[in-house]
């Protein structure tokens, strides 16, 4: 039981990095074998869903993310990158938290919306963050309200290390 | 409505029944609270029967009311609404929801968020604050000001019914999904396959927009309301600026109305695409679901090239329209809309035509007219099970007398029904769209400015006002008060979502597990204009 709190204690911190950057960080952080194929989670954190319409939109005829090596995944388990929307709202940090822990190393967190990077609009609202690095290390931004597909695809490929047009 | 009017005029009560405002549209009432029940159900026997717009508890002890209830029910023979007002509340209030389901969850969240007790209430536990808040904390009573009580929020153990039996097995699936969608969670109680109750916890992305609306000025309001609900953006500012408009007596020029026509319908078709998809996708069936995420996505980008936004926010202002496309673009517009229409109507007979997929979508998660009608559905949810409510057909607004809308009603009540719905309502407005874009084309080619915001002295102050537009998934209802300075004293927010979702749990019972995808998905709701 004690190793197994020491455990989840330990994997909170290992991959906590610089929060507040608005830079990306450069793909040299990312281990080669992630450069041809990402799996991704995707975690809702108290979006207004337009984010996570855009992030769908990653998967139709017209962007089709899987010829880029990228896929939403279903599990945490499975993930390398969690993709965040919305401010971090209250009743779901639990939750929020739990998704993390349950990925594997090594592993990364993108921001992606206005909402995540910093709160957008709902700055000040009684049962949200600022943002959703108020509660997990992000590693990666992408603002917008909401990004467009094309932004986040490029964020994605950058992230890969992919020459992006 | 004359015999609704003799009604309140001869109800005996003490303090006497107050009609403070009686026109040919709307009226306001004064009722004291514990006659509201009795009034209630005398409205709720007239036929058509009315439907309810909004339920909206304001703290006013300020102005020494009290906690006030507003209740607005709209009765569609005259296109008559009716607020009615219970002031004077002070820590309780009699239950409606024994006589009109419909306002269940209104009660309940009045519970969490006024620290109100609504006596007599069937169940009353917990909506919107999930346990593990600090105790009495109320966040809309107009005394508590945003703190960091949410830091002290703790993880507690969310409470559910108990169902004990042999081969009864539980499933809880969430908040966090498989796919890319909301979070909610919900617990299947089985037997074998078949679901036999269905509970649904919502809220998680709960985020206080209601206060944080609080003593903003109107232009920061439509920011906020523009993002209620990532895809209900136009729905959410029309409605929102038909309550400005109404407080401040501005009328919108013919123009804009007929721009502001042109987005409600462009938002409706794309919504319908996608959903149209995303219900296949509910099935496997890939071959609608791409091409309804296909179709939605040249629809998005019709919208970012000729409005400058996918989901077009930033368009509806108060008092008109931020821009509108000249003569040009409208034909622009037209001739891409003519080519995604035949390109709908293209794929569409793929789906219908599909055996297996219209054998899962018959007689699943069937909702009955009777509880549609209780539970006060709205939009192709309702009007899939038989119910004609479109409030555009209801109500005059924007230039949809002039078109004559007719709701589309099917009435199975199955997700087939729904799907069916959305592909006729998809149909009827890309014809809306067509005749629109036509009269947008004529007429002599002027500069359209923004209009510049109001004369602030002549905005009502501490008045109520609504505001209703036919959203994609329903009505949505903005209710706003302003106060002395023009700021927001209370916005309600009661989307089409938010009225619907309390029947999705009730259509599952009697499908199969796998089936609650579809199920889900025929509904199409937001869980984030439900939560706020």
């Amino acid at each position: 039981m004690l190793n197994m709190l020491l455990r989840k204690s330990k994997m909170g911190r290992l991959t906590e990095k610089g929060r507040n950057s608005l830079l990306l960080q450069t793909s040299a952080d990312l281990p080669t074998c992630f450069r041809q194929s990402l799996q991704i989670r995707h975690l809702d954190c108290g979006s207004c869903n337009a984010c996570d319409w855009e992030m769908t939109a990653l998967s139709n005829s017209l962007y089709d993310h899987q010829h880029c090596g990228i896929d939403f995944v279903a599990a945490p388990r499975h993930a390398d990158l969690l993709m965040c929307t919305g401010t971090g709202s209250t009743q779901l940090l639990n939750a929020a938290h739990e998704t993390y822990e349950a990925m594997a190393k090594p592993k990364w967190v993108m921001a992606v919306g206005d909402c995540a990077v910093n709160g957008g609009v709902f700055k000040g609202a009684y049962a949200s963050e600022e943002g959703i690095g108020e509660i997990l290390p992000v590693d990666f931004k992408v603002p917008g309200c909401p990004p467009t597909p094309n932004d986040m695809m490029k964020a994605l490929l950058q992230v890969m290390g992919k020459k992006v047009s | 409505m004359l015999g609704l009017q003799e009604y309140l005029q001869s109800y005996h009560s003490y303090p006497a029944i107050k009609i403070v405002e009686w026109e040919e549209q709307e009226g306001l009432v004064d009722v004291p609270p514990r006659d509201l029940p009795e009034i209630l159900s005398y409205c709720l026997d007239i036929r058509p029967r009315p439907i309810w717009l909004t339920h909206v508890v304001n703290d006013e002890r300020q102005l020494g009311n009290g906690f006030c209830v507003y209740l607005v029910l709209h009765f569609p023979e005259n296109d008559f609404s009716l607020t009615l007002v219970a002031k004077g509340i002070k820590d309780q209030f009699p239950t409606l929801s024994v006589i009109f389901p419909a306002l269940n969850w209104s009660e309940r969240e009045a519970q969490d968020l006024f620290g109100l007790q609504a006596v007599g209430h069937p169940n009353p536990r917990s909506l919107v604050l999930h346990p593990g808040w600090p105790l009495g904390f109320h966040p809309l009573r107009k005394d508590y000001k945003a703190g960091e009580e949410h830091k002290e929020f703790v993880r507690a153990p969310l409470v559910f019914p108990e169902m004990r039996g042999d081969g009864i097995f539980q499933v809880s699936v969430g908040p966090i999904h498989a796919g890319i969608i909301e979070p909610g969670h919900f617990r299947f109680y089985t037997l074998g396959e078949a679901v036999l109750h269905l509970e649904a916890q919502l809220f998680f992305t709960h985020k206080g927009i209601e206060k944080l609306l609080e003593g903003k000025s109107i232009e920061e309001g439509l920011h906020i309301i523009e993002r209620v609900c990532g895809v209900c953006t136009v729905s959410h500012s029309l409605a929102y600026c038909a309550a400005v408009e109404k407080l401040a007596s501005l009328e919108v020029p013919r123009k804009a109305l007929l721009w502001r026509t042109i987005l409600a319908e462009l938002e409706r078709v794309y919504n319908h695409v996608g959903d149209i998809g995303n219900m296949c996708a509910g099935v496997g069936l890939a071959l609608g679901s791409a091409n309804g995420s296909q179709c939605k996505e040249n629809l998005q980008r019709l919208n970012l090239e000729f409005f400058g936004h996918r989901f077009l926010r930033g368009m509806v202002v108060p008092g008109g329209m931020k821009s509108i496309p000249g003569a040009q673009g409208s034909q622009a517009i037209l001739n891409r809309l003519l080519g995604l229409s035949d390109d709908f109507e293209e794929w569409i007979p793929l789906l219908l035509g599909h055996e297996g997929f219209r054998q899962r979508a018959v007689a699943t998660g069937i909702l009955k007219t009777e509880v549609a009608l209780d539970m006060g559905a709205t939009g192709p949810t309702a009007r899939a099970s038989g119910i004609p409510i479109d409030w555009r057909e209801f109500h005059a607004h924007l230039l949809y007398p002039e078109l004559n809308v007719k709701a589309i009603v099917k009435q199975d009540g199955d997700c087939w029904s729904r799907l069916m719905v959305r592909v006729k309502e998809t149909r009827e407005s890309f014809r809306i769209l067509n005749t629109l874009l036509r009269e947008a084309m004529k007429g002599p080619e002027f500069d359209y400015d923004k209009p510049t915001f109001m004369a602030l002295e002549e905005v009502k102050r501490m008045a109520p006002a609504w505001g209703c537009v036919e959203s994609p998934k329903g009505t949505d209802v903005i209710w706003l008060m302003l106060d002395d300075e023009c700021r927001i004293y209370r916005c309600r927010i009661r989307s089409a979502s938010y009225a619907n979702w309390p029947v999705v749990p009730l259509t599952v019972p009697g499908n199969i597990v796998p089936d609650f995808p579809l199920i889900n998905k025929s509904f199409e709701l937001c869980y984030s204009c439900c939560d706020r």
